[in-house]
C-alpha cells in the first residue's frame, strides 16, 4: 500500500526547501559553540539567491561537460534525497529504487563532480578530484557494507521495508546494528566533506578536497552545486534517522494528523542529528589527507564485521 | 546434413542457418585474402562480416526466445573418432551467440571506417573474419571435438591479429606470451574433456551429461578453471591479456577483450554447470576466492596504468572477476538446492557478460579513435580531446559511466543483481561460503568504487583539461562509420540499463537449463521495474530513475534559466589566483592515481617513490622515480621462466657432441627403456 502520489511530490519539495536550512542551522550552532554569533540560519538561502543573480564566469577552455555537470549532480542528488523516507514511508517512488540505488546515484553525482574538477585543467581541480575518488574508493564500500548489514537484518534493501522492520517488535539492541551505525556516521562525515575529513568552510588551502573541485565554478553553476551539497547532507541525516530512529514516521493510509506528527518527528530528528554532528565536528581537529584512509578503513572494517556477525548468527531457514 | 530426433522443424532450421553463418564467415576469410589488399575490398569484407553477424545474432535471438531449444543439432559428416560433428544452439549457447554477434556486428561497422587506416590490411582482415567464425563455432559445438577445433582456431586467429603489427618488440613479446598461455589453456581443456568423456571416449556433450565423470570432480573443476580461466583472464593466468589485447588493432582489441573472454566464460559454464554433473558446495570456494582476487587486482592494475588500451585490458580482468563472483555464488546456491537464488546469481553473471561486451567494446573503439587521431596511447601526453573530438568524447563518457556501475546505465543493473544474490547467501547451510561471501561482497563493493576512480582518471586525463602534447592539440574527429558504431554501443548501454527486465526475461531459458529454476517473469512487473525475488524485498526501476534524472535536470535548468542571470563570461581559469600556468602543471593520470597508489599500492605492488631534488641554486631537473612490482608475475612467472632458461642452458651441452657420444646416448636410452618395460611387466 502506498501513499497518494502528491505525498511523493511533497517530499521532493520538502527536501529541497529544508536542505539549505539544515546547513544554516549547523553553521549557526557551530558558530555559537565557537563563541561567535554567526550568520542567520537563513543565510544559505540568501547565498543561493545572490549567486543565482550573478553572472557566471567560466574558464576559457571549459567544455560542455563543465556546464552540464552541475545540473546532473543536482538532479541525481535530489532524486536520491527524495527516495529516502523522511516524514513518511512507502512513497510512490520507493518501490522504484532501493538503498543500493541511492548509494549509486550519489556515486553518479560524485563521478560528474570529479570530472568537472578535471575539466578546466588546473592543478587544484586535479588535486580535489583525485583525493575525492581516493576517499570514495573506501567510503563507498563501507557504505555498501552498512547497507548489507541493515538489509540482512531486515531481509530487504527497500528503505520503507527496513524502516517498518526497525519499528517492529523483533529488533532490540544488536551489536551488528551498532557497528553499522558507527560506520554510517563515519561515512557521512567523509561524504559530506565534514571536519575530520575535509573542511566545508575552507578556501585557499592545500588540504581542501570538495572546495578544490568546484573552485572554477561561479554564479548560477555554483549555486546549483551548493544546493546539491546541502541536499546531500540532508540525505545522510535522513538516512540515519530513517534506519536507526524510525519512530513517528507516517505509514501509508495515515490521517492528516499522522502526517503532521510525522513531519514534526522528522524535523525533531533533523535538529537532534544536526546538533550532534556539529558538536562532534567542533570537538575534533581536521586530519591530514593520508590519515583519512585509516579513518575510513575503520568504517569499512566495522561494516564488514557487522555483516560477518550477521552471516554467522543467522541460522538458515 | 540431417536432423537427429527432431521434434519440430524450426530449431533445426535455425541451427542450419547458424552453421551456414559460420561457413559464410570462413568463406569471407578466404575471400579476404584476395580482396583485402585494396581499400574497397577490405571495407566490403567488413561490411559483409557485419551483415552475417547481424543475421547470426538474429538467429541466436530466435533460438533464445523460442521455448523448445537444443533439440535438433546439425550433423556434419566429419569428426573424430570416425564420427560426425554436431552443431547446434541451446539456450546457453544462444545467449552467448547473441552477445558475440551483436558486438561483432557493431565492431565490424566501426571497422568499415577504422580499417581504412590499417597499414597492411591483408594481415588483419582475413584473420578477423576467421576469428569471428571460430568464436561462433565454439558456441555451436555440441561435442568436444568441434569445441576444441573452434577454440584453437579462435586462439590462432587472434594470435595472428596480435602480431599483425610485429614491427615493435613489445607486440612480438605479447604474441609469444599469448601463444604459450593459449597452448596451456587448450591443453587443460582437452584434459578436462578427456576426464568427462571417460574411457569409452564419449565426446558428444549429450553422452557426457549422461555418463558420470571418469575422474574426481576436483580435477574437472581445476582444469576448467585453468583452461577457461587462462583465456578469460583469471588471476594468476591473466598475464598475457594486458600485453596481447592492446597490441592488436583497436577493433580487434575490442573483440578480444569484450567477446573472446566471454567465449571463455561460456566454456567454463558449459563444463562446470552443464557437463560436470551436480556441483558440490566446495566448488564455489575456489571460484569465489579466485574471482574476488581477480576483481580487486584487475582494477588496481588498471589504476596504476597510464597506457589507455592497457588500462582497458586490465579492467577486463576486473570484470571477469565480477562475472566469476556471480558464477561462484550460483554454484554455491545450486549445490545447496537453492535453485531460485542460483538462477538469480547466474542471470546476474550472464547479464554482466552482456553489459561488459557492450561497454568494453565501446571503450576500446573510443581508444582506437583517439589512437588514430593522435597516434598516442599514453594518457600522459593526451588531454583536452573533448574539444577536438566531441562526439567520441560523448560516447566514451557513456561507456565510462556504464563500466563504473553507475545508474541509469547497464553496468549498475548487473552489479545490483549480484549484490541481491550476495544478500541471499545467509541461506547457505555451509560455514565456509557463509564466511567467505561477506568478504566477497566487500571486494565487489571496493572494486566498483575503484572502477569509478579508474574511469574518472581515464576520461579526465584523455579528454578533459588541456592538451599535454602537440599530437593531442591537433587531433581531428574520427570518421562517421566509427562514430555511428560508438553511438550505437552507447545507446545499447543505456537501453539495457533502462529496461533491464527484457534482458533478464530472455535469459530465463538459460537459468532453466542450468539450474532448473526461473525467476518470476519481469515483464509482469508494473512500470518496467525489475524485482528478482520480491518487490517488497528489492526492486529497481531503471526507466523511472532515468526519467527522473532527466526531468529533474531539465526542471532545474528551466528554473535557473527563468530566474537566474543569463550572463556568461569566458575568462582565464581562476585557479586560486595563480597566474596562467602551462598545461604541464595539470594533474596527469599518474598523479591522479597517486593517492590510491599510496593507500593500496604499498601493499599490493610494493610501490615505492624516490624523489631526487637538486641542491638549492642548482637548475637541474628534479626526478621522481616510481618502483612498482607485479606480484603475480614475480611469484608465478619469473620462477618458471628462470627454470626453463636454466634447463635450456644445461641441455645446450647436448647439441655439440661427437657422433660416437650420440650413438652411445641412443644405445643407453634404448637399454633404459627396455629395462623399464621389463620391470613394468
Amino acid at each position: 500500500m502506498t501513499h497518494p502520489w502528491h505525498t511523493q511530490l511533497a517530499q521532493l519539495v520538502l527536501v529541497l526547501v529544508l536542505a539549505p536550512l539544515l546547513s544554516g542551522v549547523t553553521r549557526k550552532i557551530r558558530s555559537r559553540l565557537l563563541r561567535r554569533s554567526g550568520p542567520s540560519v537563513f543565510q544559505p538561502y540568501r547565498d543561493l539567491l545572490k549567486l543565482i543573480r550573478k553572472e557566471a564566469v567560466v574558464a576559457q577552455n571549459a567544455s560542455w561537460l563543465f556546464r552540464i555537470a552541475p545540473y546532473v549532480i543536482f538532479a541525481t542528488t535530489w532524486l536520491a534525497a527524495a527516495l529516502v523516507p523522511t516524514f513518511a514511508t512507502g512513497l510512490t517512488f520507493s518501490a522504484a529504487a532501493d538503498v543500493i540505488v541511492i548509494v549509486a546515484l550519489l556515486g553518479t553525482a560524485r563521478f560528474f563532480l570529479a570530472l568537472a574538477g578535471l575539466d578546466v585543467g588546473t592543478s587544484f581541480g586535479g588535486i580535489g578530484a583525485s583525493r575525492e575518488m581516493m576517499f570514495a574508493s573506501l567510503a563507498e564500500p563501507a557504505m555498501l557494507l552498512v547497507v548489507f548489514t541493515v538489509s540482512l537484518f531486515a531481509g530487504s534493501t527497500q528503505l520503507s521495508s527496513i524502516s517498518a522492520f526497525m519499528t517492529g517488535p523483533d529488533v532490540g539492541l544488536n551489536i551488528s546494528l551498532a557497528l553499522a551505525l558507527v560506520a554510517l556516521i563515519i561515512v557521512s562525515l567523509a561524504e559530506n566533506a565534514r571536519i575530520p575529513v575535509d573542511n566545508p568552510a575552507t578556501h585557499l588551502e592545500l588540504t581542501m578536497v570538495h572546495e578544490a573541485m568546484i573552485l572554477e565554478y561561479s554564479g548560477r553553476h555554483l549555486a546549483v552545486i551548493e544546493a546539491a551539497a546541502s541536499l546531500k547532507l540532508l540525505l545522510y541525516v535522513s538516512l540515519i534517522a530513517c534506519i536507526f530512529t524510525p519512530w513517528g514516521t507516517t505509514v501509508a493510509g495515515g490521517t492528516a494528523t499522522a502526517y503532521v506528527a510525522g513531519l514534526a518527528a522528522y524535523l525533531l530528528k533533523l535538529g537532534v542529528f544536526g546538533f550532534a554532528l556539529v558538536v562532534f565536528e567542533t570537538a575534533i581537529a581536521k586530519m591530514r589527507v593520508f590519515r583519512v584512509p585509516e579513518f575510513l578503513n575503520v568504517a569499512l572494517m566495522l561494516g564488514l564485521l557487522g555483516a560477518i556477525l550477521l552471516f554467522i548468527s543467522r541460522v538458515p531457514q | 546434413m540431417q536432423g537427429s530426433a527432431t521434434n519440430s522443424v524450426t530449431p533445426f532450421l535455425l541451427n542450419q542457418l547458424a552453421a551456414c553463418g559460420v561457413g559464410a564467415l570462413l568463406l569471407l576469410a578466404a575471400l579476404a585474402m584476395l580482396a583485402s589488399r585494396r581499400p574497397l575490398g577490405s571495407r566490403l569484407v567488413y561490411a559483409s562480416c557485419a551483415l552475417v553477424c547481424a543475421a547470426l545474432a538474429g538467429v541466436a535471438l530466435c533460438v533464445l526466445l523460442s521455448p523448445d531449444t537444443g533439440a535438433a543439432a546439425v550433423e556434419l559428416p566429419v569428426g573424430v573418432p570416425l564420427g560426425r560433428t554436431r552443431l547446434g544452439l541451446d539456450a546457453l549457447g544462444a545467449a552467448f551467440a547473441v552477445i558475440v554477434n551483436l558486438t561483432a556486428t557493431i565492431v565490424s561497422i566501426y571497422a568499415i571506417g577504422y580499417g581504412r587506416h590499417a597499414g597492411e590490411p591483408q594481415r588483419v582482415v582475413p584473420f578477423y573474419a576467421a576469428f569471428i567464425a571460430a568464436m561462433n563455432l565454439v558456441l555451436l559445438a555440441q561435442d568436444a571435438f568441434a569445441f576444441l577445433v573452434g577454440w584453437e582456431l579462435m586462439s590462432l586467429a587472434s594470435w595472428a591479429l596480435v602480431v599483425s603489427e610485429d614491427r615493435s618488440e613489445g607486440n612480438r613479446r605479447a604474441g609469444l606470451v599469448y601463444l604459450i598461455m593459449a597452448t596451456g589453456g587448450a591443453m587443460a581443456l582437452l584434459l578436462a574433456f578427456g576426464v568427462l568423456a571417460g574411457p569409452e571416449g564419449a565426446y558428444s556433450f549429450d553422452t557426457m551429461r549422461q555418463t558420470a565423470a571418469f575422474g574426481p570432480a576436483a580435477i574437472v573443476l581445476a582444469l576448467a578453471l585453468i583452461g577457461a580461466g587462462s583465456k578469460a583472464g583469471l588471476v594468476p593466468l591473466h598475464a598475457w591479456l594486458p600485453l596481447a589485447h592492446p597490441a592488436a588493432p583497436s577493433h580487434v582489441s575490442a573483440l578480444m577483450s569484450a567477446v573472446m573472454t566471454k567465449v571463455a566464460v561460456y566454456g567454463f559454464i558449459r563444463i562446470v554447470f552443464d557437463l560436470a554433473g551436480p556441483p558440490s558446495w566446495w566448488w564455489s570456494v575456489p571460484v569465489l576466492l579466485v574471482a574476488g582476487i581477480t576483481a580487486l587486482l584487475g582494477v588496481l592494475h588498471a589504476l596504476m596504468e597510464h597506457d589507455l588500451k592497457r588500462l582497458l585490458a586490465y579492467h577486463t580482468v576486473e570484470n571477469i572477476g565480477i562475472i566469476f563472483i556471480g558464477l561462484g555464488l550460483a554454484l554455491a546456491f545450486e549445490a545447496s538446492g537453492l535453485a531460485v537464488a542460483a538462477a538469480l546469481a547466474l542471470i546476474a553473471a550472464i547479464f554482466h557478460v552482456f553489459n561488459h561486451s557492450l561497454f568494453k567494446s565501446l571503450l576500446f573503439l573510443g581508444a582506437g579513435a583517439v589512437l588514430h587521431a593522435t597516434g598516442e596511447r599514453d594518457m600522459e601526453r593526451l588531454g583536452g580531446l573533448i574539444h577536438r573530438m566531441p562526439v567520441t568524447a560523448f560516447a566514451f563518457l557513456a561507456g565510462c559511466i556504464a563500466i563504473s556501475a553507475l545508474p541509469p546505465f547497464n553496468g549498475f543493473v548487473s552489479e545490483w543483481l549480484t549484490f541481491q544474490a550476495i544478500l541471499l547467501s545467509p541461506q547457505l547451510p555451509q560455514w565456509i561460503p557463509r564466511l567467505l561471501v561477506p568478504a566477497i561482497g566487500a571486494t565487489l563493493a571496493c572494486s566498483a568504487a575503484l572502477a569509478a576512480a579508474c574511469f574518472v582518471k581515464a576520461f579526465g586525463s584523455t579528454f578533459l583539461g588541456r592538451a599535454r602534447g602537440p599530437a593531442a592539440g591537433a587531433a581531428l574527429e574520427t570518421d562517421r562509420w566509427s562514430l555511428g558504431a560508438m553511438l550505437l554501443f552507447a545507446a545499447l548501454c543505456l537501453a539495457a540499463g533502462v529496461v533491464p527486465g527484457f534482458v533478464m526475461d530472455s535469459l530465463a531459458g538459460v537459468s532453466d537449463l542450468l539450474t532448473g529454476a526461473r525467476l518470476a517473469p519481469q515483464g509482469d512487473q508494473p512500470w518496467l521495474r525489475i524485482a528478482p525475488i520480491d518487490p517488497a524485498r528489492s526492486a529497481y526501476n531503471g526507466l523511472l530513475v532515468f526519467a527522473m534524472i532527466v526531468a529533474a535536470a531539465a526542471l532545474t535548468a528551466l528554473i535557473v534559466r527563468q530566474f537566474a542571470a543569463h550572463d556568461l563570461r569566458r575568462s582565464a581559469a581562476w585557479d586560486c589566483g595563480f597566474p596562467d600556468a602551462g598545461p604541464q602543471t595539470q594533474y596527469t593520470s599518474s598523479s591522479f592515481a597517486q593517492p590510491i597508489r599510496r593507500v593500496f599500492g604499498g601493499v599490493v605492488f610494493r610501490a615505492r617513490e624516490h624523489v631526487s631534488m637538486p641542491k638549492p641554486g642548482d637548475t637541474a631537473r628534479a626526478r621522481l622515480q616510481l618502483d612498482l612490482h607485479d606480484p603475480v608475475w614475480e611469484t608465478f612467472y619469473d620462477p618458471v621462466i628462470r627454470f626453463v632458461n636454466l634447463a635450456a642452458d644445461r641441455l645446450n651441452a647436448f647439441q655439440f657432441l661427437t657422433i660416437r657420444k650420440y650413438l652411445m646416448l641412443v644405445f643407453a636410452a634404448l637399454v633404459l627403456l627396455l629395462v623399464v618395460i621389463g620391470t613394468w611387466r
